[in-house]
């Protein structure tokens, strides 16, 4: 492997900037989408299609005073927001996005994921607590047992497609889905674990929207119930940054989705592998979150984590099983 | 048990027809009116707030300063003062404001009046910071509009 | 889900909602006791928007209180309107001509339309549902449309006069509703029904939620929707029949169950029933005038009148008390929704935030209407 200085720096760059027009356009694509299907245009004035719109709302956003409100904790108040964007920022180190685009070939990067994804909550609690807003901390809690609830049967998930791979590398695990698409780990068919593991992708799918905070299990932002929740005192740039890590985290979810059950960067007909085709099956699953956003009204807590232990986490346990009896027997 | 399994089957179907609508309208035009490059045509029963009516042979306001638009608006919104001058039998018409802060756009002073001498405006995109600006001198209005 | 509540008296704390909150829907505040999530006591606090109408009604004359009726429940302001000259007219005495009552009942159950359709997005809004509240308002706005083309006015009309209508209806009004109801007949089990009805997660948030008795309704007063929804037949469209109701042939939907369900279901089919009334009322319309002649300044006899009329929340009524002069010498309106929201605070407690909220937007509070 190279190790030249340049590289580091070269991909610090490439991801910064990644993560840093995900987050602002992602913001638009959000509400243009919204705005279709709510047969609505949404931001269309600045630029075409309103393109410059994330533009002129982080202008707005930096120009704003940040307020720190009297009564809240001053240093987690200020930590929160920029701990919201360290994890997910920090995640794509370890992110193949094609198979010589990755910043630092982890053998454990799932785990690293997975790590950092819990640490993203955090930022949350954090802000939730240091605001010494009620409606903030009913939000915190909210997101502690909702996020403790969705990483069991998550983590489940991975584990059954870790002994598929025998690997906890996300490069290896992609690798192993390489020449079309029947052989993802959603479709799989030869080495006899197969065909219900779309079940798996499902639980996968439905806990990272959960784990990211969206939409239907918003729980923490309900903003019918908790006006805003753990966001509710935070203004300007504070509050800007906590949209640009919830983005971020929903492009890392994307990602691992990609990685975990889609092939990753490989094509889905065996020729041309590469990053595009990484690209295209993180937004088509990006636009898919949206898209369920907008369709759907929120649960409710105990809903929610009813969901999780009574359906999904029996769902991967089974699953789990099948598919170690599979790998023992053939 | 069988309500779990209902629960799980039944529900994703319901999930799934409710993409499906989203879906079909994401690629659906838009209905909204994209107000300031397209506007309204304003009923012709609209109600905006009141103004005068001139008299289509004398030119002047068909308003005979009989006071009961005056006296039957709930909010006292108008104000008028008349004048007869030298050699004439009517009053003139000197002063018409209407307050439109306090006005409920409700009708009563147009009904109240005999003589057709008011009407409901189509003025709708009225916006102002200063309260002044709602302090509407009917008679200059009538003025500028010819 | 209620959960018994083992309450420690220290570790309860006071969340206070409003009168500034996405779910109050206006400036309602509800003072909350919470331990954790769970609702201890609920406590709602009015007086916010209050505004004298009853006191105004007895320093203006008759015909000037009309603006005001329609300023209180602003969603269903027709009927507003309705109720108050009814109680004018039956202290006048003044007959209505026939077509007239005929425009009143088509536009009344029009604006019931919109205020059921309004109702219905902003409570998929309160459970986090943004998408229906779009689809709904477009429903509506054909509604306004057609509403603005003979009133003159979107949301507060001022159209009904004692002893009749402001003016006429005239053809594209009528073939407007005709098409309007089809285009609404046409998108309701779609949008309506299969994008939110049967929507798992909707069922899940409504069904046995928030459940109100028989005897609490009575306690309370509760009336409309809400009172339906517990199994009680009462509708003052049947039950006191006022201007031509009774020539239509339409059901009172009645759900037993008393949940929040319930209410939804009886709102939803209120829309059917509210649509064949208008088409009813449509294909009856007699010819004739629209405004019986009334003398400008009403001196009603003295004596204390009554009417009530349902309103898209309830029952509305009107109680005159009239001393021979030009104003009322007493006004007092009842409306429905400062008795549904007395149950609130009962019917709260031990819920979760999450579902006292969906509750209260079952409820369909319109707050000016409750503070008047
Ligand atoms: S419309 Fe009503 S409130 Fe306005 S000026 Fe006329 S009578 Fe007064
Ligand atoms: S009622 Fe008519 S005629 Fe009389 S003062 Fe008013 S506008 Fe003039």
């Amino acid at each position: 492997m190279d190790t030249s200085i340049w590289r580091p720096i070269l991909y610090l760059i490439g991801f910064m900037a990644f993560a840093g027009v995900n987050a602002a356009w992602l913001g638009w694509a959000e509400r243009k989408g919204a705005a279709h299907i709510q047969r609505r245009n949404g931001p269309k004035e600045v630029g075409p299609f309103g393109l410059w719109q994330p533009l002129a709302d982080g202008i707005k956003l930096m120009t704003k005073q940040l307020l720190i409100p009297s009564g809240t904790d001053d240093i987690l108040f200020r930590i929160a927001p920029i701990l919201a964007m360290i994890p997910a920022l920090t995640s794509m180190v370890v992110i193949p996005f094609s198979g010589n685009i990755q910043a630092r070939p982890i053998d454990l990067s799932v785990l690293l994921i997975f790590a950092l994804a819990s640490i993203g909550m955090f930022a949350i609690l954090l802000g939730g607590w240091a605001s010494g807003n009620k409606y903030a901390v009913i939000s915190a809690a909210r997101v502690v047992s909702q996020s403790i609830a969705y990483e069991i049967p998550m983590l489940i998930t991975v584990i059954t497609i870790v002994m598929i791979t025998g690997s906890m590398s996300l490069q290896d695990i992609a690798m192993s889905q390489q020449g079309g698409f029947w052989h993802w780990n959603i479709f799989r068919l030869e080495g006899g674990h197969f065909i219900y593991m779309w079940v798996g992708f499902l639980i996968y799918f439905i806990c990272s929207v959960a784990e990211t905070n969206r939409a239907p299990f918003d729980m923490a932002e309900a903003e019918s119930e908790l006006v805003a929740g753990y966001m509710t005192e935070y203004g300007s740039m504070g509050f800007g940054l906590f949209m640009m890590g919830e983005y971020l985290n929903i492009v890392v979810g994307a990602c691992m989705t990609t990685i975990l059950f889609l092939g990753g960067w490989g094509s889905p007909f065996g020729f041309m592998p590469g990053i595009w085709w990484f690209l295209i099956k993180i937004y088509i699953l990006i636009f898919a979150i949206i898209w369920i956003r907008w369709t759907y009204p929120r649960t409710q807590i105990y809903k929610l984590l009813n969901l999780s232990w009574k359906i999904l986490i029996p769902f991967s346990l089974v699953n789990l099983l099948v598919t170690a009896a599979f790998i023992k027997v053939f | 048990m069988s309500e779990y399994w209902n629960d799980i089957f039944g529900g994703t179907k319901s999930l799934l027809v409710g993409l499906g609508i989203t879906a079909r309208e994401f690629f659906k035009p838009v209905v909204t009116e994209q107000y300031p490059w397209e506007v309204p045509v304003m009923m012709p029963r609209f109600r905006g707030h009141i103004e005068l009516v001139k008299n289509g042979e004398t030119g002047r306001p068909n308003c005979i300063v009989c006071g009961m638009c005056m006296r039957n608006c709930p909010s006292g919104c108008i104000t008028l003062t008349g004048k007869k001058p030298e050699g004439e039998k009517k009053k003139v018409l000197t002063k018409y404001e209407l307050d439109f802060t306090k006005c409920s756009l409700c009708g009563s002073c147009i009904e109240g009046c005999n003589f057709n001498a008011i009407q409901f405006s189509k003025d709708y995109n009225l916006a102002s910071t200063r309260k002044e600006d709602y302090i509407f001198d009917l008679l200059k209005r009538l003025e500028e509009q010819s | 889900m209620t959960a018994p509540i083992i309450c420690r008296e220290d570790e309860v704390f006071v969340l206070n909602l409003g009168p500034q909150h996405p779910a109050t829907h206006g400036v309602l505040r509800v003072k909350l006791t919470m331990d954790g999530e769970y609702v201890v006591k609920a406590e709602p606090v009015l007086g916010y928007i209050h505004r004298m109408h009853e006191k105004m009604a007895e320093d203006r004359t008759f015909a000037q209180f009309m603006p005001n009726t329609a300023r209180m429940d602003y969603l269903h302001a027709l009927a507003y309107n309705h109720g108050y000259v009814l109680a004018v007219e039956r202290a006048a005495g003044i007959e209505v001509p026939e077509r007239a009552e005929y425009i009143r009942v088509i536009t009344v159950e029009l604006n019931r339309l919109t205020s059921h359709l309004l109702w219905w997005s902003a409570f998929l809004l309160d459970l986090g549902g943004f998408s229906p509240l779009l689809y709904a308002f477009d429903d509506r706005e054909q509604i306004l449309d057609l509403l603005e083309r003979v009133t003159g006015s979107r949301l507060t009309y001022c159209y009904f006069r004692f002893g009749g209508v402001y003016n006429d209806i005239d053809d594209d009004f009528i073939t407007g509703t005709r098409n309007f109801i089809k285009r609404l007949r046409s998108r309701l089990p779609r949008f309506y029904h299969d994008l939110v009805t049967k929507n798992i997660i909707l069922i899940k948030r409504l069904k046995d939620i928030g459940f109100v008795s028989k005897e609490q309704c009575r306690k309370y007063g509760a009336t409309g929707p809400l009172l339906r929804g517990s199994g009680v037949q009462f509708d003052v469209r049947k039950n006191e029949p006022y201007s031509v109701y009774p020539e239509f042939d339409f059901d009172i939907p009645v759900y037993e169950e008393g949940d929040s369900m319930a209410r939804y279901m009886v709102r939803m089919d209120e829309i059917e029933q509210s649509m064949r009334i208008i088409e009813q009322a449509l294909d009856k319309l007699p010819d004739g005038p629209v405004r019986a002649k009334v003398p400008k300044i009403l001196k009603p006899a003295a004596g204390d009148y009554y009417a009530a009329v349902e309103a898209a929340r309830g029952s509305f009524g009107c109680r005159l008390v009239c001393n021979g002069g030009k104003s009322p010498y007493r006004l007092k309106l009842r409306s429905p929704t400062f008795s549904n929201l007395s149950l609130f605070g009962e019917v709260a407690e031990g819920m979760l935030l999450a579902d006292a909220l969906a509750f209260m937007g079952s409820l369909d509070l319109v707050i000016p209407e409750i503070d008047r």
